[in-house]
């Protein structure tokens, strides 16, 4: 990584922009999926990414049940036309570290002990990727099974921390993941409209112990904005369809 | 069989955790000490550079393999690392062969991104001609014997082999052989948390009673270069800062150990 040729910062702002703490425009629709038991369409910035839920249900192949919990699954797919150079179709390195990564955050907010011997399958096709599409799919994701009626602990809401030009920015887009000095992925898991513990967190690049408490600060900050956006985007879906009812019950 | 295989392993995670309960490890270690840590290079001749390392009863060897290529169209001006991990059948009864599953991926894009992100190989030192050619270097990681803590004993293993590697300029007719370019000396130090617990190089029985881990790695100048948490666990604030604070005094440590090499 260099950040030589091209400035990322120019004068106290970024290339699109933004502030460092700001985030790119998030647009979130609960429910877009038919036959999906649950699903979430969410663009960030460029990121345009649909998680969908399948499950509990019955795992196959069988011999993968396992009788005492159920088993999550969780596939982060790249479109061969998200990106700029055609991607190959099909699982690479990259994906496959992310896909398990990935549920292991999520595995550990769902309740899976309540569905012994079923599955629960996340699918997550990125349609177009910019910088941060792990944490776009997670954020997703957390809709998408709450969507589905997937008992949880909390949810997940998920944003990268960037080093560029020796600043550390919030959500970084291509640019900045490309030629920047360090890229920090983090999600959280939230509870009660809190942030309780960590649930994803990788880092490539360089920075400092002092940096990376700098770093942890403004993710969390960046998280809750978007765990707000989920909320709201999972009433709106909801309080439509039984808006009357509701008025009734008052 | 089966039956009695899980049996074991549930006696041995009992033992584990009763023994964490009294502040204790199975094999006497402080929470925060390694096994013993050998190295030895050089250990194969046909490669570039090569080394064999252990900890404890886990021996990995990593072997470097160099050859002109194509640069990637984005860094002309660059030589590429290329790293892959097998984890042969012969390291573990669990290991099966067939193509690499998401444990191996995982375990060489860590080792990989500590190297590579402590700009640890000066890979400007590696063009033979702008844009038209460059030295590859592959870092191939073999496990041998997996008593736990692979990932610290691949990335030990492999910044040991870079250490000794001598780029084959001859055999290509580029020009002399020279020893390849590090500048730096990222270490990786793996925690493994149990319960409520954080020990540093986990053991196979140790990794029994859980498959949470998080790996820090740093560079000389105790900068974070990598950082990758892996398992389904939640991790508090506090307890991530306590860990990364432990890992660069523990990297401060093993670095000593390359330092001889």
């Amino acid at each position: 990584m260099s950040s030589e040729e091209i400035k990322l910062i120019v004068d106290g702002k970024r290339l699109d922009g933004r502030r460092f703490e700001d985030l790119r425009p998030i647009k979130m629709k609960v429910g877009v999926l038919k036959r999906a038991d649950g699903s979430c369409y969410l663009e960030m910035g460029k990121n345009k990414v649909v998680a969908a839920v399948f499950g509990p249900r019955e795992v196959h192949p069988r011999h993968l049940a396992d009788p005492t919990k159920a088993v999550v699954r969780y596939r982060y797919n790249m479109a061969p036309f998200s990106v700029e150079e055609r991607k190959r179709p099909g699982p690479d390195r990259r994906s496959v570290e992310i896909s398990k990564v990935s549920r292991e955050a999520i595995e550990a907010t769902v309740m899976k002990e309540l569905f012994p011997r079923s599955g629960i399958d996340i699918f997550v096709e990125v349609l177009q990727a910019d910088a941060g599409s792990r944490t776009a799919c997670l954020n997703a994701s957390s809709v998408a099974l709450v969507d589905a009626g997937v008992p949880m602990k909390g949810m997940i809401s998920s944003v990268a921390v960037a080093k560029v030009d020796d600043v550390l920015v919030v959500d970084p887009m291509k640019e900045e993941d490309n030629y920047g000095q360090a890229d920090i992925p983090f999600a959280f898991f939230i509870r009660n409209d809190r942030i309780e513990s960590i649930a994803l967190l990788q880092m490539d690049g360089r920075v400092s112990r002092d940096e990376f408490v700098k770093a942890l600060e403004m993710a969390k900050r960046g998280a809750m904005k978007i765990y707000e956006m989920q909320k709201e985007a999972i009433k709106t879906r909801y309080i439509i369809e039984s808006g009357e009812e509701v008025n009734e019950v008052e | 069989m089966k039956l009695n295989d899980d049996i074991i392993l549930d006696i041995r995670r009992d033992y584990v955790l009763g023994k964490l309960r009294d502040g204790e490890r199975i094999d006497g270690r402080a929470f925060d000490e390694y096994r013993n840590i050998e190295i030895e290079t050089g250990i194969i001749e046909k490669a570039e550079g090569s080394a064999l390392v252990s900890i404890g009863n886990t021996q990995v060897i990593v072997g470097i393999k160099m050859q002109p290529g194509e640069p990637f169209p984005d860094t002309p001006d660059k030589g590429i690392i290329i790293t892959n991990a097998e984890l042969v059948p012969l390291a573990s009864p669990t290991f099966e062969p067939g193509p690499p599953d998401e444990n191996s991926v995982e375990l060489a894009r860590v080792v990989d991104r500590g190297i590579r992100e402590s700009e640890a190989v000066d890979l400007s030192k590696l063009v033979i001609e702008e844009g038209e050619k460059v030295w590859l270097v592959f870092i191939d990681i073999h496990a041998l014997d997996d008593d736990g803590n692979l990932m610290d004993a691949s990335s030990l293993a492999a910044i040991s082999a870079l250490l000794t590697t001598i780029v084959p300029a001859e055999r290509f007719d580029i020009g002399e052989d020279f020893p390849l370019p590090v500048r730096d000396l990222p270490v990786s130090i793996t925690t493994q948390m149990i319960g409520t617990h954080g020990v540093v190089d986990p053991c196979k029985d140790e990794e029994y009673a859980s498959k949470n881990f998080i790996t820090i790695t740093t560079d000389s100048e105790d900068n974070i270069v990598a950082i990758q948490k892996s398992g389904s666990y939640l991790m508090s604030e506090k307890m991530l800062m306590e860990i990364i604070d432990t890992s660069i005094r523990k990297a401060k440590e093993n670095r000593k150990l390359l330092k001889e090499v």
